[in-house]
């Protein structure tokens, strides 16, 4: 246990110590907010969608978490090679003990993060519309950081080096992201995008936040809870895998 | 006559893909000793101190550490050995003193032996006053410092040191042997080091191995070694024994990370 919180402090010290990325971080989010927001927003209420903003903003919060959790998640590259982890790897402590603190300390970064964004979103125009979801939001910004930061460390596990990084990003990353439902509504959308959008873990993730802030969901939040915690498990148990077959 | 020696390796050998990196080796290396490791580059030498430290599995041979198996008592194993990477390993966004910490609550030091222990090796490598430092403003010669102290908080009966003093000033390493040589006499810790600066084995080992293309070639004091290649100094007896062709050898995933992490940090 104090394995685990040791690594997770750890995380937390290390992102409240380097502001440059907790900004770099934010500059993304926001401009997709600040772009997409006021870009798209005079045609989507034309369309009938009503308020683009109040539809996009739970979508670049989650993107905003997709992001930094997967990103946290893939330091482990760096880090087994010239960093703190080869020094808990040679530690009499368990694998899977190093690699929940690991996670676990990615996906409460990749939280606060989240909250951060949504303060942002608040800014520029963004206005919850129910009060008493509304304490769920964390549960569900923490449930999507979970679920991708596990999905970060399962890769970095299985990867030797940062070179197939781009090939992440692109074909990975990008198109949970864009695929997610974050940009567009669900309804109404042709089969195959419809179809890649309901094997998108991050749909469910988009969806229980616009749930909870918007009172406006797509699958529901017992359908979202389920399917985060569901495929958070799984890439848990596949990443200690991966962590556990390690060698340097 | 096994207790005595810390390590024990009995044909022990690696293979990556077909390439074999270690090659049927033994040796032994007894207790409070000074070991020298020597051998070019891609010799073999780190991957059998990865095989012995727990982080690497041999693709065949026999592995006693402290009288523990690497493969089947990894925490025992764990427990008696301190290790100082080729690489840093230190979290550049901690200060020195978190650093330790860190290491103490890893391997369960209690908290009174901890405080009492990091201050003590923290003195003695000189990093007492810069405890509340970040680790980025250190020098290399600082990190490096700051390793070995680290490296030493769990009492270690035995220490492993994968070129120490790589990149530093005479100065620097001259306080590095100093530090190695004085825990090696009062705690008794055997030192297991490898080093291209020849003069360091000759001049701090109480015994050499050289190995080359993942076999052992010649083991024995410095003056074994000199005698049997009627030489006069190790670097001579070094080259008579692995020659003096530079060695081809085609960049890893980590040399190409290593080459890019350069880039990108400072120091």
């Amino acid at each position: 246990m104090s394995t685990v919180y040791i690594l997770w402090l750890r995380q937390l010290k290390r992102y409240f110590r380097s502001r440059p990325r907790i900004l770099g971080a934010l500059g993304q989010p926001l401009l997709f907010l600040v772009a997409l927001g006021f870009g798209f927003g005079p045609i989507y209420q034309k369309a009938g969608g009503g308020n683009y903003i109040q539809f996009l903003a739970p979508g670049i919060i989650a993107m905003g978490i997709l992001f930094t959790s997967v990103f946290s998640g893939m330091e482990i590259i760096w880090d087994r090679q010239f960093g703190f982890l080869k020094e808990t790897l040679v530690a009499p402590i368990p694998r899977l003990a190093i690699m929940l603190g690991q996670t676990l300390g990615g996906a409460t970064v990749a939280t606060i993060q989240g909250m951060i964004v949504f303060v942002i979103s608040l800014v520029v125009g963004f206005r919850p519309e129910s009060l008493t979801l509304i304490v769920l939001a964390p549960l569900f910004m923490f449930m999507i950081a979970l679920l991708f930061a596990a999905l970060g460390t399962a890769i970095a596990s299985a990867m030797e080096d940062m070179q197939g990084f781009q090939l992440i990003m692109n074909f990975l990353i990008m198109p949970t992201f864009f695929l997610s439902g974050a940009l567009f509504p669900l309804q109404g959308l042709s089969n195959i995008i419809g179809i890649i959008a309901s094997v998108d873990p991050l749909s469910y993730g988009v969806d229980g936040l616009r749930a909870v802030l918007l009172n406006n969901a797509h699958f529901g939040i017992p359908t979202d809870l389920l399917v985060l915690s569901v495929v958070a498990a799984i890439f848990l148990a596949v990443g200690s895998y991966f962590f556990s077959k390690i060698q340097i | 006559m096994d207790s005595i020696n810390i390590i024990q390796v009995t044909n022990l050998t690696k293979q990556f893909n077909g390439f074999t990196a270690v090659d049927n080796i033994s040796f032994a290396v007894e207790q409070g000793e000074v070991f020298a490791f020597l051998g070019p580059n891609g010799a073999g030498k780190t991957t059998t101190i990865k095989m012995l430290t727990t982080l690497l599995r041999p693709t065949s041979g026999e592995m006693r550490l402290n009288g523990f198996n690497p493969l089947s008592e990894q925490d025992e194993v764990r427990r008696s050995f301190g290790i100082v990477f080729q690489d840093p390993s230190l979290d550049d966004n901690l200060t020195a003193m978190e650093n330790m910490e860190f290491h103490g609550v890893l391997y369960k030091v209690p908290k009174e032996t901890r405080r009492t222990r990091i201050e003590q090796l923290l003195k003695l490598v000189d990093l007492w006053d810069r405890r509340g430092d970040l680790v980025k403003q250190f020098s290399g010669g600082m990190k490096r410092r700051l390793e070995i102290a680290r490296g030493l908080l769990h009492h270690p009966k035995l220490f492993f040191l994968d070129e120490p003093t790589l990149g530093l000033d005479p100065q620097t390493r001259n306080h590095i042997w100093g530090y190695i040589k004085d825990l090696n006499k009062q705690e008794g810790i055997t030192v297991f080091f490898t080093t291209h600066y020849m003069e360091e084995a000759e001049r701090m080992a109480d015994r050499i191995a050289i190995i080359d293309h993942g076999k052992i070639i010649i083991a024995g004091t410095s003056e074994a070694l000199k005698q049997q290649t009627k030489t006069t100094s190790l670097e001579e007896a070094f080259l008579a024994l692995t020659g003096s062709t530079i060695r081809k050898e085609e960049a890893s995933s980590t040399d190409r990370m290593r080459m890019v992490r350069r880039m990108w940090t400072r120091r």
